[in-house]
């Protein structure tokens, strides 16, 4: 026992900020939610597993299985992801990680209305969340791509978001010993393998894949424990799912979302022309300005909302349910507005309580940790180049340049 | 070549050359099919391993058998809510006639919420056009019968995600959206409800499998019964008059589950559905034209089968396809849902006096032709493998391309309820150690300093005394100084509390 007891003392130590010498190990344990099988590869577990769902989509009501979900990387993966995710060296200009615009504390988004990428540049959408995206079906606001491996190319290589090229990423990581070091630990291989970027996109899904939040209050309630609401929560959530306000039927639990697009009219923030949105990427003019129904998880931590970021509270956002079907939509643009958008006429207090309802559904127990030091050596999240500064000051509040 | 093969390519040449004779003398001597006796249709996939049918139907009473439940009364003035929360699984609340205004949530298993009528008086909830929707459910092997149900603003009846449900016997009027509407449920039966005065649906089956809707009156309502994005779903017995549209199978565009099959509409009367439209702007059943007996839109496998359909002034049947659909009204794409209607099979029904005022986008497609009468049958967009028996009785659009169909009937199917399935049974083993994965874990690890201890130092401290950390978990006191107090984890219940404290002391990593 004292034997142990020392060991775990000498642990603690070597994870303190004592220690001198960068040392990046990776993890052999699976994250928090996880469980590590026999063939070192971390599953999910929740109690939600305890349930099934109608033709196994994942959506019902309080005692409803989750959609299909990502797991199975290893320790070692997910946590090289999380190293990457944090290291602006994966940027064009090394300034920016993907945490930046979805940082651990700011409920992995950026409480900024739009994005904000290299050199000041303003991105098209508001930055989501990716609580829980293992269990997303389709990644973007407009729902374009398919996996999170093909996502995170999205981001990485546009040249108004971390602007770096392939090519670029593949130098900087091969040229970096310890990335070197971390991938061979992660995926194997000889030692003198170069780092190739479908490994890069694996390790970033890894790590995003760990991101979960099952166990809000409302959690506690769906499992059966009811007093972990109150009456006014209780009253919110008999509003949310009623056929009044409608919100459960396209913000379906489990997960709150039932992953489809919804053409719902929401405003561009003024002086924006129309993001048709989904109307891309299906080439579908019936979904002109439809957007993928987002997860409602941890919502009260990722404001402003909507794809624009047009609103600054819930409160403002679940009253635009109930300003009148189609009242935001400009003059002279015809949408066809889902079929559940209506005139609900909601009154001030259930509006309230929707609002105490959503709270419910924060959870961030599972926040990891962000690493002190990444492996490239430049300050973790955000490393602005000494030229930029001025210039990124002056447009950190969503102006484009 | 193979004798069975030589065999089968003689059959089929005699087939072909069959089907052409009577194709040639169908002017003259209309093909007549009798539906008494004949073959009967067995859905794909209706057959077990050993070749037995397996739809042949169950018993109704879905939600298992009530006689161990605790029975508590409601009295008129009491709360039905109330008796919810005090319920435990397996409780029979009798609710007293009388009038009750409130929203009664059930997110809990086996509760049997019954309405006691007395010599005629049933306990109402009336929701006096303020509240939203008189009862929710979440719960499985839930059972609401016996109500009269008025002026809610939402729905009279909503079920999400509950299994095994019956709603039975209930009478419901003028009440909001809809007025029965079980969804993303499995299992269920809806019988011997009144419903009339619903703005959408007077009973929406939604997203749901094995269903049953049986000897329901539903009037005066936008859509009379809309089966839609379910599967293994029967509609018979049914009284549906004086909607906008009868009896509905769809495929709503945008849902997440996507598909509607294997539907049976049997033995209803349909008649008079000529209520002018009164849904909601932008509904899926805003767009129906009022006059519609039944409509299919992109369903497949649908069998409509010895109903009486009269009246009906825009046509008896209608079958759309999504891309149709969504030129006329208001219904959206789905890039991932089947557009058409496939697989229909039209057995015998008495059509009389349909589409005597159709709408005019039937009457163009009926010139284009060369049809002429008032249409019985009018069907849009590609329909594969569809059939008809005495097709010659109808005035049809559409339907020429149709075969045969092979069976007259659906005698076989009793109906495609399932038993009483037992529930999950999670050992405190399991519930143990996934309590311990899904919450322990966030703040704690083996040997590593998180929010909380180490798993190895609460090891050395409670090794044999499991209670021992059931006890703290339940009320936490603050005990290190350098460590947040713990938050009591009183929601789990004693007996999981027990098996995580065991998992707890037995993990090794």
């Amino acid at each position: 026992m004292v034997h142990s007891v020392l060991l775990v003392l000498l642990t603690i130590a070597l994870l303190s900020p004592a220690q001198v010498q960068p040392v990046f190990e990776l993890s052999e344990l699976c994250p928090p939610g996880f469980e590590k099988t026999s063939g070192n590869a971390c599953e999910l577990r929740t109690m939600y597993q305890f349930y099934d769902s109608l033709q196994g989509r994942g959506v019902g009501g309080t005692r409803t299985a989750l959609p299909p979900h990502r797991d199975g990387f290893s320790p070692q993966q997910i946590d090289l992801g999380r190293y990457l995710f944090f290291d602006p060296a994966l940027s064009g200009d090394g300034s920016i990680s993907c945490a930046s615009c979805h940082h651990p504390d700011k409920g992995f988004s950026d409480a900024r209305a739009l994005g904000t990428g290299i050199n000041g540049h303003q991105v098209a959408r508001s930055a989501p969340t990716l609580w829980n995206v293992a269990f997303l079906k389709r990644l973007f606001w407009d729902a374009r791509a398919e996996s999170l491996e093909e996502q995170v190319q999205g981001p990485l290589f546009h040249p108004h978001e971390m602007g770096n090229s392939p090519r670029q990423l593949r130098q900087t990581l091969n040229d970096n010993a310890t990335y070197r070091d971390l991938f061979q630990q992660a995926f194997g291989g000889a030692e003198s393998a170069e780092i190739e970027l479908p490994q890069v996109y694996t390790a970033l899904t890894a790590f995003q894949a760990s991101l979960i939040s099952l166990n809000s209050r409302y959690d506690r309630y769906a499992h059966g424990h009811h007093a972990s609401l109150n009456e006014r929560e209780i009253e919110g959530m008999n509003v949310f799912r009623s056929f009044v306000a409608r919100c459960a039927e396209c913000h379906t639990p489990p997960l709150f979302t039932n992953q489809q697009i919804a053409v719902i009219g929401a405003p561009e923030p003024p002086g924006r022309a129309l993001d048709v949105g989904a109307e891309t990427t299906y080439n579908a003019p019936q979904l002109k300005g439809g957007f993928k129904v987002p997860s409602l998880r941890n919502i009260t931590q990722t404001a402003p909302y909507m794809h624009s970021g047009r609103f600054d509270s819930l409160r403002e956002t679940v009253e635009f349910y109930t300003k009148g079907r189609g009242h935001a939509v400009p003059e002279g643009v015809k949408l066809q507005l889902h079929w559940h958008i209506w005139e609900p006429n909601l009154t001030d207090y259930e509006l309230d309580r929707l609002v105490d309802f959503l709270a419910t559904l924060t959870d961030e127990a599972f926040k990891p940790q962000i690493p002190r030091r990444v492996p490239s050596g430049l300050t973790p999240i955000d490393h602005p180049p000494a030229t930029a500064v001025a210039h990124n000051k002056k447009t950190s509040k969503g102006e484009s340049s | 070549m193979s004798t069975g093969r030589i065999l089968a390519l003689i059959v089929a040449l005699a087939a072909f050359a069959g089907g052409m004779f009577i194709g040639k003398n169908a002017e003259k001597a209309p093909v007549i099919t009798t539906s008494s006796g004949g073959a009967s249709y067995v859905a794909a996939g209706s057959m077990n391993a050993s070749g037995e049918l397996v739809s042949s139907g169950s018993s109704k009473n879905v939600a298992g058998p009530a006689d161990d439940y605790t029975v508590v009364v409601v009295e008129d003035g009491q709360s039905i809510q109330e008796a919810v929360k005090a319920a435990a699984p397996r409780t029979t609340i009798q609710v007293m006639p009388g009038t009750y205004h409130e929203t009664v949530y059930i997110d809990k298993d086996y509760i049997r919420l019954i309405g006691v009528i007395k010599g005629g008086s049933r306990a109402v909830l009336d929701g006096q056009h303020t509240m939203n929707d008189a009862i929710l459910y979440s719960g499985n092997n839930i059972v609401i019968e016996g109500f009269l149900i008025t002026h809610y603003k939402g729905n009279a009846i909503m079920g999400q995600g509950g299994n095994n449900f019956e709603i039975r016997n209930n009478i419901i009027v003028d009440t909001g959206v809809y007025g029965i509407f079980p969804q993303l449920g499995q299992n269920g039966v809806v019988e011997l409800n009144v419903i009339s005065g619903i703005e959408d649906a007077a009973i929406y089956v939604g997203m749901s499998d094995n269903i049953h809707v049986v000897n329901n009156e539903v009037f005066d309502s936008v859509a009379g019964i809309e089966i839609e994005n379910s599967r293994h779903a029967i509609v018979e017995g049914n009284h549906v008059y004086h909607n906008t549209g009868g009896i509905l199978a769809f495929i709503s565009p945008g849902l997440p589950i996507k598909t509607t099959y294997d539907v049976i509409i049997r033995n209803n009367l349909i008649t008079s559905n000529n209520t002018k439209n009164f849904g909601a702007p932008g509904s899926t059943v805003g767009g129906i034209p009022a006059g519609t007996g039944i409509m299919i839109m992109a369903a497949d496998d649908v069998v409509v089968e010895n109903n009486i359909i009269t009246n009906n002034k825009t046509v008896g049947i209608m079958v759309v396809d999504h891309n149709t659909a969504a030129e006329l009204t208001n219904v959206t794409v789905d890039p991932e849902a089947d557009p058409n209607s496939d697989g229909l099979k039209l057995l015998d029904n008495l059509m009389y006096n349909n589409g005597y005022d159709t709408i005019d986008a039937i009457k163009a497609i009926m010139l284009t032709e060369l049809k002429t009468g008032n249409p019985d049958i009018f069907t849009v967009g590609p329909s594969r493998d569809s059939c008809i028996i005495n097709r010659h009785r109808y005035v049809t659009v559409g339907v020429d391309d149709f075969s045969e169909c092979a069976f007259t009937n659906t005698d076989t199917i009793g109906n495609y309820l399932l038993p009483p399935v037992a529930p999950r049974v999670t050992t405190a083993d399991e519930r143990g150690k996934m309590a311990y994965l899904g919450v322990c874990a966030g703040c704690h690890t083996y040997t590593g300093r998180m929010i909380g201890p180490p798993v190895k130092i609460i090891q050395a401290l409670y090794m044999d005394d499991p209670q021992g950390i059931v006890d703290y978990i339940t009320a936490p006191v603050k005990k290190r100084d350098d460590y947040p107090e713990m938050p009591p984890q009183d929601y789990l219940d004693e007996e999981t509390r027990l098996a995580v404290a065991k998992y707890m002391l037995s993990r090794r990593n």
